[in-house]
């Protein structure tokens, strides 16, 4: 690429080596083809079987992955933190729900064309913004739309005027702790406290149709496998040179005559849009979306895959939500009231003693055997 | 037609003293509507409970209350005694009998008859000899021209202005219906000077109409007297609205300035933003709880006053709590704001698990001191005496701390160090120490702000996550390094708040909010004061 070659990095050159390339067609074959096959045709006699619990739980991880992925674009290579993406996957999600609410049919609680919420609300029609939400690609052209045109908008407004940092950060948290007041009224037409959930159907297939679950399971993997190709292709760009430029030295890249806004907006808008997409593959899997979705706690955990899988590299986001999730999963089923001290003592732990996170500080080890590399633990935060 | 009135008024006023100079008011019961409460007839019985009522002085009260409580007994000859522990009075002149008659029977009450009863005693307490309960009796009335004469009859004996006002209020209110024109007009310009929305509701139904549109009242002069007294009411009541709102804004005010300010000094000195901040508060709401707990278990006879030894309690358990957390956390983090705030969010979850497994999930029950519960009356506003002490106690705060920041050489240090740290440490302010402080300090007045809040809201493991948000929106349109930007952001997120939350409510009103900061960051990206400097990067 005359990009790259412009711009020489030490090291691998091409997209992926060819252990990478290997890597990456290994992890679709087993989500299209592997677990599909383990899922579904294997027998639950079998102890190859996969169980429906063991399906959703690891698409809702992948979807996770997703969104961590998203992250790691933003704060890992741009040094950007925010603290509020589960508001762009909550609205991506809410706005395939809608989708979703309407494939309903007459077969809520009710037997009404409205959702039940909206029965019970005593509303007469949708209102105006659940228009066109009946036709599948207009709603899945929604959950690009709406987190992009929202990222975009305040993103233009916070970066005009040069707000970073932990002000950044801060503003991220109170915009994603309004939108959870605002979807926590019932007046704001989605289903108020209780949010979206008894889907039945998905482009004419029901959702609890073990061949469904597959095939969202399925497109899970292979968006997170685009997800990973697109950051990858990205930073290797000039642009993703820019970008990390601006998570190193954002006053001498500006004094080197660029104007980082419209980098920092477009990796922004293109974060939240991941993120949405992930937000309406994880809907119809996990079968339920309310408005906790979008409180700033939530949010925050999604820092912190990162920072335990390792920020500013490839696959750290996706050991780190593998992690987390896998001991929340853990704690939550057998010593629920520790899962706070656990992960209250992640997020200390991993900020004092590993700055680079997991897989920074393996490769950190594999450069310099025995010791680690002169470039551990100097990360720009 | 007014002069009519007046004399009347003077004729039942000299009337009403005349009564109350008869000597003992019993003279006003009447035998014979005492005896008909024995009868057989229900709506007999209720007639003569009206007749009692009618006389409305202390005799029928007591007797009233005995109906109540199912103390009067009746001899076959209509001879109505009310039966005490150990005696018997005669219930006509309130004597004590000594020989007990014979056949005396028991006048037994219906629920019917009891509601009546209950209505007629809440008339009759504007006769009460307690000043208290005449006040809050006379507010109770409900207008109605059958109320007329008790209420002349209350007017003549009250002496109390302040009673004496809400009962002429009442007796207008009550005379709109009367069927004298004079009248009306005469009580609509007594009600125009009110400032009850009761009372315009009273008036808006002189200006309704009828099904064909016509107008219910009569006369034109009444109907436009009507309609410019519910002007002069509207007028008023939103002098006093805004009052009340303004107060409320000063008060949600002061509350997120003593939450933000110990933030603004640690953001100004540090350029870190502390996410455990809120738990700050928390502790100090379960300082204040636990020191209530003492006093209530060691000293229960100066329980009215655990609070004054609360505040320095939540003082110093938060900002002993926020040294510890400088000394092993975040000072190793300085220079990495983005893993500060992490590592600090990871120490807020650790706290609050702590606090839900040392007192439980559930909140707890701070109650407030005698002497700051009530409030004061002031006109139609209602100031309670807890928000009234929180606001001075705010601003005797703010006070202490502008002391402790221009007046000392600690405070000299915060400023040097937030002003120029690497200057600062070459010419010998040891940075780290100031650090320390500092932190202690904001976390401090934190515990402070808790320790306010427990007076004011629940104490719960999550009070500390309901108002982080809100002071970070302080610290980011105040600006940080200088007390000033903190104070006025504070007052104008809490002012701007009431006003707007009655128009477009809560949840819009905090949305609202975050726009117009974002908005005004636009014009000023450092908040409201920031300090010059030359540094690219601030």
């Amino acid at each position: 690429m005359s990009a790259a070659a412009a711009f020489p990095v030490p090291g691998d050159e091409s997209l992926f080596s060819g252990r990478g390339w290997t890597a990456l067609v290994a992890f679709v074959i087993a989500v299209t083809v592997v677990v599909p096959v383990l899922f579904l045709a294997v027998p639950e006699t079998s102890p190859l079987h996969l169980s429906a619990y063991a399906v959703t739980l690891a698409g809702k991880i992948l979807c996770y992955c997703c969104v961590a992925v998203a992250m790691n674009l933003i704060w890992g290579y741009t040094g950007i933190l925010s603290l509020g993406h589960g508001l762009f996957f909550a609205l991506g999600g809410y706005a395939f729900g809608m989708y979703l609410m309407r494939m309903i049919g007459r077969e809520g609680q009710y037997q009404s064309d409205l959702p039940d919420f909206m029965v019970f609300l005593d509303w007469k029609a949708y209102p105006w913004y659940w228009s066109f939400t009946d036709h599948f690609w207009y709603a899945a052209a929604l959950v690009v739309i709406a987190p992009a045109v929202l990222a975009f908008v305040f993103g233009f407004f916070a970066f005009r005027s040069r707000i970073r940092g932990v002000y950044f950060s801060i503003i991220t948290q109170a915009l994603t702790f309004a939108f959870m007041l605002l979807f926590f009224r019932n007046d704001t037409g989605f289903g108020g406290n209780n949010g979206f959930t008894d889907f039945k159907r998905i482009l004419g297939y029901r959702i609890s149709d073990p061949a469904t679950r597959a095939a969202l399971f399925a497109a899970t993997g292979l968006f997170l496998a685009g997800c990973l190709v697109l950051t990858r292709a990205l930073v290797r760009s000039r642009t993703g040179r820019i970008l990390t430029a601006i998570r190193d030295s954002e006053g001498r890249l500006m004094f080197s005559g660029y104007n980082p806004l419209w980098y920092k907006l477009f990796v922004w808008t293109l974060s939240a849009v991941l993120c949405g997409i992930a937000g309406a593959l994880y809907l119809p899997q996990v079968g339920i979306i309310n408005p906790s979705e979008m409180s700033p706690a939530n949010s925050i955990e999604i820092a912190i895959w990162v920072a335990v899988g390792g920020r500013g590299t490839l696959l750290g986001p996706l050991v780190g939500a593998g992690l987390v999730n896998g001991a929340k999963s853990f704690f939550t089923q057998t010593f629920p009231e520790y899962w706070l001290f656990f992960l209250g003592a992640l997020f200390i732990a991993v900020t004092l003693f590993l700055p680079r996170g997991v897989v920074g500080w393996f490769v950190a080890r594999r450069a310099a055997p025995g010791a680690q590399g002169p470039e551990a633990g100097k990360v720009t935060a | 037609m007014n002069r009519c009135n007046r004399l009347a008024t003077v004729v039942a006023v000299c009337l009403g003293l005349l009564l109350t100079l008869a000597g003992p008011a019993a003279a006003a019961l009447d035998a014979a509507a005492l005896a008909k409460l024995a009868s057989e007839d229900a709506n007999e019985r209720m007639e003569a409970i009206d007749a009692i009522a009618a006389g409305g002085d202390e005799a029928a009260m007591r007797v009233l209350t005995a109906l109540q409580d199912g103390l009067l007994r009746v001899t076959p000859k209509g001879q109505v005694f009310i039966k005490q522990r150990g005696s018997l009075l005669d219930a006509l002149t309130g004597a004590a009998v000594e020989t007990e008659p014979e056949d005396l029977a028991k006048i037994s009450i219906n629920n019917r008859m009891r509601s009546q009863v209950e209505g007629v005693m809440a008339g009759l307490r504007i006769f009460s000899t307690d000043p208290k309960q005449r006040l809050e009796a006379a507010r109770a009335i409900e207008p109605e021209e059958k109320m007329l004469a008790t209420l002349d009859k209350a007017l003549a004996r009250e002496s109390v202005a302040e009673i004496r006002d809400v009962l002429e209020v009442a007796r207008a209110a009550s005379q709109l219906r009367s069927g004298d024109t004079g009248a009306r007009l005469a009580a609509i310009t007594r009600l125009a000077g009110s400032r009850d929305p009761k009372i315009k509701t009273l008036l808006l139904a002189l200006l309704e109409t009828d099904a064909q549109s016509r107008p219910l009242e009569p006369d034109a002069r009444v109907r436009e007297a009507a309609a410019d007294a519910v002007r002069a009411i509207d007028r008023r009541l939103m002098v006093y609205d805004f009052a009340q709102r303004l107060f409320a804004g000063v008060s949600l005010g002061s509350i997120l300035m003593l939450a933000a300010l110990g933030l603004a000094i640690t953001y100004g000195l540090l350029g870190v933003i502390n996410m455990a901040h809120g738990e700050m508060l928390m502790i100090g709401a379960y300082a204040a709880y636990a020191t209530q707990s003492l006093f209530r278990a060691r000293f229960p006879g100066a329980l009215d006053w655990y609070l004054v030894c609360a505040v320095p309690v939540a003082f110093l358990s938060a900002a002993a709590v926020g040294v510890v957390l400088e000394r092993t956390v975040i000072r190793w983090l300085y220079g990495r704001p983005l893993e500060t705030l992490l590592a600090t969010w990871g120490i807020s979850l650790v706290l609050i698990q702590s606090v839900r497994q040392l007192f439980g999930a559930q909140n707890v029950e701070v109650a407030n001191p005698a002497w700051m519960s009530g409030g004061i009356e002031l006109a139609a506003l209602a100031l309670p005496w807890n928000r009234i002490v929180i606001i001075g106690f705010a601003l005797a705060v703010l006070l202490l701390m502008w002391l402790m920041l221009t007046r000392t050489r600690f405070g000299l240090f915060v400023r040097g160090v937030t002003q120029n740290r690497a200057m600062a440490a070459c010419v010998g302010v040891p940075t780290a120490r100031v650090d320390m402080l500092a932190f202690g300090l904001g976390s401090g007045i934190a515990g402070l702000a808790g320790c306010a809040l427990s007076q004011i809201g629940n104490v719960g493991p999550d009070l500390g996550q309901s108002y982080i948000i809100d002071s970070f929106m302080v610290v980011v349109l105040g600006g940080v390094g200088q007390l000033a930007g903190t104070v006025y952001a504070a007052l104008g997120l809490g002012v701007a708040s009431k006003f707007l939350e009655p128009y477009i409510g809560a949840v819009p009103t905090k949305i609202l909010i975050l726009v117009l900061i974002i908005a005004f960051i636009q014009k000023r990206p450092q908040g409201l004061f920031a300090l010059r400097g030359r540094s690219v990067e601030a």
